[in-house]
């Protein structure tokens, strides 16, 4: 068997619009290329539990308190559903958690960023799950059959969370002068991290290479971002929020908002570890996955103890 | 006391054991062992807390002053809360939050069927739901009790402190005070003493399987029942109120 045959057969399902299957033939870049994307999104989405999980047990009502915790819960239900997906190329959950703890393996930035103020709640579920979903509806289309599935599903809860994190924002919009406050805090704290989670624009990272060909990424960072910056403006104004940019200005031209300048050096600075959270989230995987060693250990002692009893009896 | 007063506090009660559990449940989002373990913990606290609310609401109905289950869980002071203490003592190890489990699951097995038989009709509604979901608690409770019990040397001894340290607030399960006679004669409170020989023989037999010992009777420590509590659930109240006390004119 010819590797290049085989690559080029490879890609041309590819080209054909095929979904590629785990026990399908496939390069080691293209296999490299997905555990590493898999794996960061299945870590963002547990770190992601950490910032909303601030606040659960401050939640002001119970149906918020309910409502969160189920929100929660789903993060956890899609780094779960994420994990499983990226085994089926090979990697074992075990080894990812560690490539997360040694830093060898990144999640998203946003959640280096804190939750302060109860509106918080809102602005995450509304901006850093909406900004979530316009990546991945576009991430349905990936190549690689169970990501594409596992986005399917995944987007369905997203859009729910980010109707009910605008919920928040509306409500408190409509509020007291405390509660507004609160709100446009948040809101003036989460844009500019939400725009930066789409990444560099397509001047300095160029829309090609092996992804785009593999079409593992099918748009690029300025497209997905401009999407997201035209669904949410409106959404802003609606509820009488202040877009944190006095150069956000509709361009009848273009169809499009035109923005401001996204500090790329904070950009940068956070995705060096050295965001606002960047140690406290970590560590903070770090120390209860430690502390759980000893859980761990014990379900598997028990699980092999009682094996062999069975094997005994048979 | 009116008939009303002693439902009002006896549905309070109930919701109060919800609430505070489902709160020291949910303190440990995002700190479990692994990751599915934290998914279960979290769905029991869900669970718990879809039962305060509805019972909350209930208790709100019967009070009869235009208090909501809000404003039950949030602008209720300590003296005035009924859980049980077990309910509020904190998540210490793992085997702590899996003890405290197994005692007050295996109590509600057998509370939630007896409750079902109620006369009062939104009681026996809330119970015939809940036996469905507690049936589930139980039996994740029970298999964590025996795989720690029967693990490693570690998570046995830890076990068996957990076991341990919380039996002396297990007394509290089945105490009844004049409130609970009252509605017992009138079919709606349900009769805990004979559920003790029923609790006891189910955890015996669970310890037994998870080569634990039952711990000696000893002094069994009491208060709720009448609003008194450990100095736990003063901070649980702190910071679960917080926004609600903060902020008294807001609507969430
Ligand atoms: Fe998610
Ligand atoms: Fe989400």
């Amino acid at each position: 068997m010819h590797n290049e045959h085989t690559d080029s057969h490879f890609q041309k399902r590819i080209d054909d619009g095929e979904h590629i299957e785990p026990k399908d033939y496939m390069p080691d870049g293209y296999r490299k290329h997905l555990i590493r994307q898999m794996s960061q999104h299945a870590h963002s989405e547990v770190i992601g539990m950490q910032p909303e999980g601030n606040w659960i047990t401050r939640a002001p009502s119970l149906r918020a308190k309910q409502i969160l915790l189920a929100k929660i819960q789903d993060e956890g239900g899609h780094g779960l559903y994420l994990y499983s997906a990226a085994e089926t190329l090979g990697i074992s959950r075990a080894e990812m958690i560690e490539q997360l703890h040694t830093g060898k393996a990144k999640y998203s930035n946003i959640f280096n960023y804190p939750a302060l103020n109860w509106a918080d709640i809102g602005a995450i579920g509304w901006l850093v799950d909406g900004a979530a979903i316009v990546n991945q509806v576009s991430l349905q289309r990936t190549s690689f059959g169970p990501y594409s599935r596992a986005m399917v599903r995944i987007c369905k809860e997203e859009s729910f969370h980010q109707r009910q994190g605008y919920e928040i924002m509306a409500r408190m919009m409509k509020g007291t002068k405390d509660q507004q406050a609160m709100a446009q805090d948040a809101m003036n704290r989460w844009w500019w991290p939400a725009l930066m989670m789409f990444g560099p624009h397509d001047i300095d990272s160029p829309h090609s290479g092996d992804a785009v060909k593999w079409k593992i990424k099918r748009e690029s960072n300025d497209t997905l971002r401009q999407k997201f910056i035209d669904k949410t403006v409106q959404q802003a104004e609606l509820i009488g929020l202040v877009m944190p940019d006095k150069d956000i200005k509709w361009n009848e031209s273009k169809g499009h908002y035109d923005h401001g300048k996204i500090d790329w050096d904070e950009f940068h600075r956070v995705i060096k570890g050295n965001g606002p959270c960047n140690k406290q989230r970590l560590d903070h995987h770090i120390n209860y996955f430690n502390e759980g060693a000893w859980v761990r250990d014990a379900a598997e002692a028990y699980k092999i103890k009682h094996l062999k009893e069975e094997l005994v009896i048979a | 006391m009116t008939k009303k007063e002693e439902l009002y506090l006896y549905t309070l009660r109930l919701g109060d054991n919800a609430l505070i559990l489902s709160h020291r449940l949910s303190q440990l989002c995002s700190k479990g062992p692994i990751l599915e373990e934290d998914l279960a913990l979290t769905n029991i606290a869900l669970d718990l807390l879809g039962r305060a609310q509805a019972l909350l609401k209930y208790a709100g109905e019967i009070e009869g002053k235009n208090r909501s289950e809000d404003d039950l869980a949030y602008r209720r002071e300590e003296k005035n809360y009924y859980n049980l203490l077990l309910t509020e003592q904190p998540n210490k190890d793992f085997a702590h939050v899996i003890a405290r489990q197994l005692f007050i699951s295996t109590f509600e097995f057998f509370l939630f069927q007896e409750l079902e038989k109620s006369a009062d009709t939104t009681l026996s509604a809330i119970a015939g739901k809940t036996i469905k979901e507690v049936k589930y608690h139980l039996q994740h409770a029970s298999d964590w009790t025996i795989r720690l019990g029967d693990g490693t040397k570690e998570s046995h001894d830890r076990m068996q402190s957990a076991i341990n340290d919380l039996w002396m607030y297990t007394g509290e399960l089945f105490e009844m005070n004049g409130i609970d006679l009252d509605l017992l004669t009138q079919g709606i409170a349900v009769d805990t003493i004979p559920l003790q020989k029923k609790w006891r023989d189910c955890i015996n037999s669970v310890l037994n399987e998870a080569t634990l010992f039952v711990p000696k009777d000893t002094y069994m420590q009491t208060g709720s029942i009448n609003g008194v509590h450990s100095e736990h659930l003063g901070h649980i109240l702190a910071e679960m109120q917080y926004l609600q006390r903060a902020y008294p004119d807001a609507k969430w």
